[in-house]
């Protein structure tokens, strides 16, 4: 009974969060669509990147840099380098869910920032395959959607910036990670990463300092524990 | 033609990326020290995209209105408020320091 009751607001409140987590994204894609065909991509090619590569961050490196007049192999490699997180997200991802068959190439093409961390935040719970599911299919149908508006009609909403957007993914990511967060070892840790990331911003390409915190934030943890 | 190849390659590229983490083979993710980098993986990484997606553009550190959205959420997130709580509020701190 207690069981039932706890399940149903378990439901309720990954359902919420998916909900906000997708709808927080469209910003981006309308953003994302307007800046593409401004760097004269066509309307499938926009569509191909929001279907297949599914990224955020390394979609708009890719346009933002060739709309600028960037050169391409900067584009694809910025682009590249910022894609290399969901491979590590991936191999956690695999590790907690254990997906077999066909269903590793779906999870595998939707494992990206806001479907990791709701899987890894519900983990505790029991739910982190509904919440990493729902998230996918949230963010996944949203950005779709949000991209080809924006392409079509360019970006009504004006810079993320306007409406303080551009810190709802940030919000989320430190509310879903609030959990892992409670011991101060670990807080140490993410914020080493955070600083360690920002020190490299200057001084590496572009998606370098993420990979850069993150893996020597772990590194880091290693020896600690040592 | 160009066009396509960039967005040919990036789009398998960072696909390819994706299925990567899918087929480690089980055993090399057993070892209590590989599971103990896959935990604290997802933790280090998305810490230091919020911290690159708030405090940088590009390639230069940059203080503004999205710092204070970041407070907000970090004074929230300490007070257990919802989740939703937690993003409205950052975001319309953002949005009122930056029409400021």
């Amino acid at each position: 009974m207690n069981g039932d009751a706890s399940d149903g607001a378990a439901r309720r409140r990954i359902r919420n969060r998916a909900l906000t987590i997708g709808v927080s994204v469209t910003p981006f894609g309308l953003s994302f669509g307007a800046v593409s065909v401004e760097a004269h991509l066509s309307l499938i090619q926009v569509c191909l990147l929001s279907l297949v590569l599914f990224s955020g961050a390394s979609q708009f490196a890719l346009v933002s840099i060739i709309g600028a007049g960037g050169s391409y192999f900067s584009a694809v490699g910025t682009a590249l380098l910022l894609g290399v997180r969901n491979g590590l997200y991936g191999a956690r991802i695999n590790a907690l869910l254990r997906p077999t068959g066909w269903r590793r190439f779906v999870m595998a093409e939707v494992t990206i920032d806001e479907s990791t961390a709701m899987a890894v935040s519900e983990a505790p719970s029991g739910h982190a395959a509904r919440g990493f599911w729902l998230t996918a299919l949230s963010v996944y149908v949203l950005w779709n959607v949000s991209t080809v508006i924006g392409a079509l009609v360019g970006n009504a909403l004006g810079s993320p910036a306007t409406s303080g957007l551009d810190v709802a993914g940030p919000a989320a990511f430190i509310a879903l990670l609030a959990p892992q967060l409670r011991t101060a070892r670990m807080r140490l840790v993410a914020l080493a990463s955070g600083a360690i990331a920002l020190v490299t911003v200057p001084i590496v390409p572009v998606g370098a300092p993420i990979l850069i915190g993150g893996l020597t934030a772990v590194a880091l943890l290693l020896v600690f524990d040592r | 033609m160009k066009l396509w190849l960039a967005v040919l390659i990036a789009s398998a590229g960072c696909a390819a990326f994706k299925l990567a983490g899918f087929v480690v083979p089980a055993r090399l993710l057993e070892s209590s020290i590989a599971r103990r980098v896959l935990e604290a993986l997802p933790v280090t990484l998305l810490s230091a995209l919020i911290s690159v997606s708030v405090f940088a553009a590009g390639n230069h550190l940059m203080l503004d209105s999205r710092a204070a959205g970041l407070a907000v959420a970090l004074i929230l997130v300490a007070v257990r408020a919802p989740f939703l709580v937690v993003v409205v509020a950052a975001c319309a701190t953002a949005a009122g320091v930056h029409a400021l």
